[in-house]
């Protein structure tokens, strides 16, 4: 690797890490969200080309920020013909202007103007896909191209839905102030369910869509961290950190070569990766200590026991079924009770848990998982005509090829053994 | 004499190394550890956690424990401990002692590890003869 490699690698990276914050506060400082794109995106062309040559800036967010403020407006100078834009040379030299700069950053308004650019994205009329693909553009930078193959659409169509959505949010009438502690909250809540919905995008995606799709899980704990770093005391922004890299330490063995799923209690634990469990663990221990538990904590407090398990056998399922229950208090939903259901089956066996999901038919009857449970329970129970009946509804319904490949090996494993 | 080598970077460049990128970057710094390793020169190496993982305990406003790292730029790095601790609340409780032992200013950042490798120093060596000769 050449020095060139390091230098380019290294930039890329650092231009990616100061996206939120430098849109961010170039967002508040024009009022619109083009511009402040259009700002950034100078800059970040002035310094691939100022950064190899006179070394990085001790803070590139401030010298993101300060350049692309300058370059935007002499954009609006030059179309109002007057002063003629500085040299390039000039430019990078701002280690003064940048230590000013920082210490106005490190400000409250630094980090309500991040929050108030990922609640933008959030904009109630538009549905969570779309919230989720205009934060991957705004906020995380990614192209339109590789926003359109994690959903899989063409790259066209997902030009114009962005456009839409950012049409819709630039007309949005979200003020520039500083929100008030309760306001910052639910800007707080709603950012944090966003980052969730990044993540799952990401997470539910399977065999070849893992390629394109499984970077999103990647770009949401980059999200989180940023969220954790900006407001350092909230336990629910740890929880939801914490839950995102406790799940995504498992990705390396949830599928297997050909793509398919790999049930948790048949993942090779090896290949899990124990810095990420470790970094979710210590931020359970962190919330802890808040006493407020909220239900990402608990959802993380969850994915922690898994993790912790060495083999499936040694889970500790009596303090996953009472977590779940703290989780449905917490948030109360039947896919809560569904999952609670697994660790019944496992504490008090599979009628228990059957007995359990019945009542949720109603509410689950569109929900894949709910079916290949009621499968799984009624064929532990000898009852194999309806579980052969759930389990093709669950095929039926299967959002990924995956999915239903899964359950096809419980119909597999159905059939051999009524034959058999 | 023996020399602590502090490790600084971004913590959002390193973080988003590749896991085979990073892998690479920790077999290359592995080859000069042997090196050192091999003549008993290598003591305790350690990587941390991201800085997010960490909490702080203020000495001077009642060993209040506050999320996040250390961030003031008035105090230095004086020192480090290594400690095994079953969690987090009983690291604070190391913390607390030695804040209670050494009083006054300061704080104490409790960060946890993510590799830590005790490593073997020989017998020290005898100081070298001063030169003020290049």
């Amino acid at each position: 690797m050449t020095i060139a490699n390091i230098d380019a690698a290294w930039i890329d990276a650092a231009l990616t890490a100061a996206r939120p914050q430098a849109v961010a506060a170039l967002l508040r400082y024009f009022r619109d969200l083009d511009t402040a794109e259009e700002a950034f995106q100078d800059a970040c062309l002035r310094a691939l080309k100022a950064w190899p040559k006179n070394g990085p800036p001790r803070d590139p967010t401030a010298w993101l920020i300060l350049v692309g403020r300058n370059a935007a407006l002499d954009g609006v100078r030059k179309s109002s013909r007057s002063a003629p834009l500085p040299a390039e040379e000039l430019i990078s030299d701002l280690e003064d202007a940048e230590a000013a700069l920082v210490d106005r950053l490190d400000g409250e308004h630094y980090r309500d103007d991040v929050l108030r650019l990922l609640f933008i994205c959030c904009h109630p009329d538009l549905p969570a896909t779309q919230q989720v693909a205009v934060a991957l553009r705004i906020v995380s930078g990614l192209s339109v191209k590789q926003i359109a193959r994690a959903f899989l659409v063409g790259e066209s169509a997902m030009e114009q839905r962005i456009t839409r959505a950012k049409a819709k949010i630039g007309a949005a009438d979200v003020p520039f102030g500083a929100p008030g502690l309760e306001e910052r909250e639910q800007r707080l809540t709603t950012v944090a369910a966003m980052v969730y919905l990044v993540f799952n995008e990401g997470y539910s995606a399977g065999g070849k869509e893992l390629l394109t799709r499984g970077s999103l899980c990647g770009e949401a704990i980059r999200l989180a961290r940023l969220l954790l770093r900006l407001f350092p005391g909230e336990p629910e922004v740890m929880g939801l950190t914490a839950l995102l890299l406790l799940q995504h330490a498992r990705a390396p063995a949830r599928f297997d070569a050909d793509g398919a799923v790999v049930l948790l209690e048949d993942q090779d634990r090896g290949l899990w990766n124990s810095r990420m469990i470790a970094e979710g663990l210590a931020l359970i221990d962190k919330a802890v200590r808040h006493r407020r538990p909220g239900p990402y904590l608990v959802q993380a407090a969850i994915a922690a026991e898994h993790d912790r398990a060495e083999r499936a056998e040694d889970t500790n399922w009596a303090r996953i079924d009472l977590l779940y229950g703290d989780l449905e208090q917490l948030a109360p939903s039947p896919v809560v009770t569904l999952n609670r259901a697994v660790a019944v089956s496992k504490v008090a066996g599979p009628e228990a848990a059957l007995e359990m999901i019945e009542p949720l038919a109603p509410k689950l009857s569109g929900y894949f998982h709910f079916f290949g449970l009621r499968g799984g329970l009624l064929f532990q129970l000898g009852r194999r005509d309806e579980a052969k009946v759930a389990f093709d509804q669950a095929i039926a319904l299967a959002n990924t090829a995956a999915e239903a490949a899964h359950i096809r090996l419980h119909l597999d494993r159905l059939l051999r053994a009524s034959t058999g | 004499m023996l020399y602590a080598i502090l490790c600084y970077n971004s913590e959002d460049v390193v973080g988003d190394w590749s896991p085979a990128e990073d892998a690479a970057v920790m077999a290359r710094l592995g080859t000069v550890e042997a090196g050192l390793a091999a003549v008993h020169r290598l003591g305790a190496v350690a990587r941390l956690l991201p800085t997010t993982a960490a909490v702080t305990l203020r000495k001077a406003r009642d060993h209040l424990v506050i999320d996040g790292p250390f961030a003031e730029t008035k105090e230095q790095l004086l020192g480090f401990y290594v400690v095994d601790c079953g969690d987090l609340d009983a690291a604070i409780a190391v913390a607390h002692d030695l804040a209670v032992a050494n009083p006054d200013r300061g704080a104490y950042e409790i960060r946890p590890l993510a590799v830590y490798r005790p490593g073997g120093l020989g017998e020290a060596r005898p100081r070298r003869a001063v030169s003020t000769r290049g």
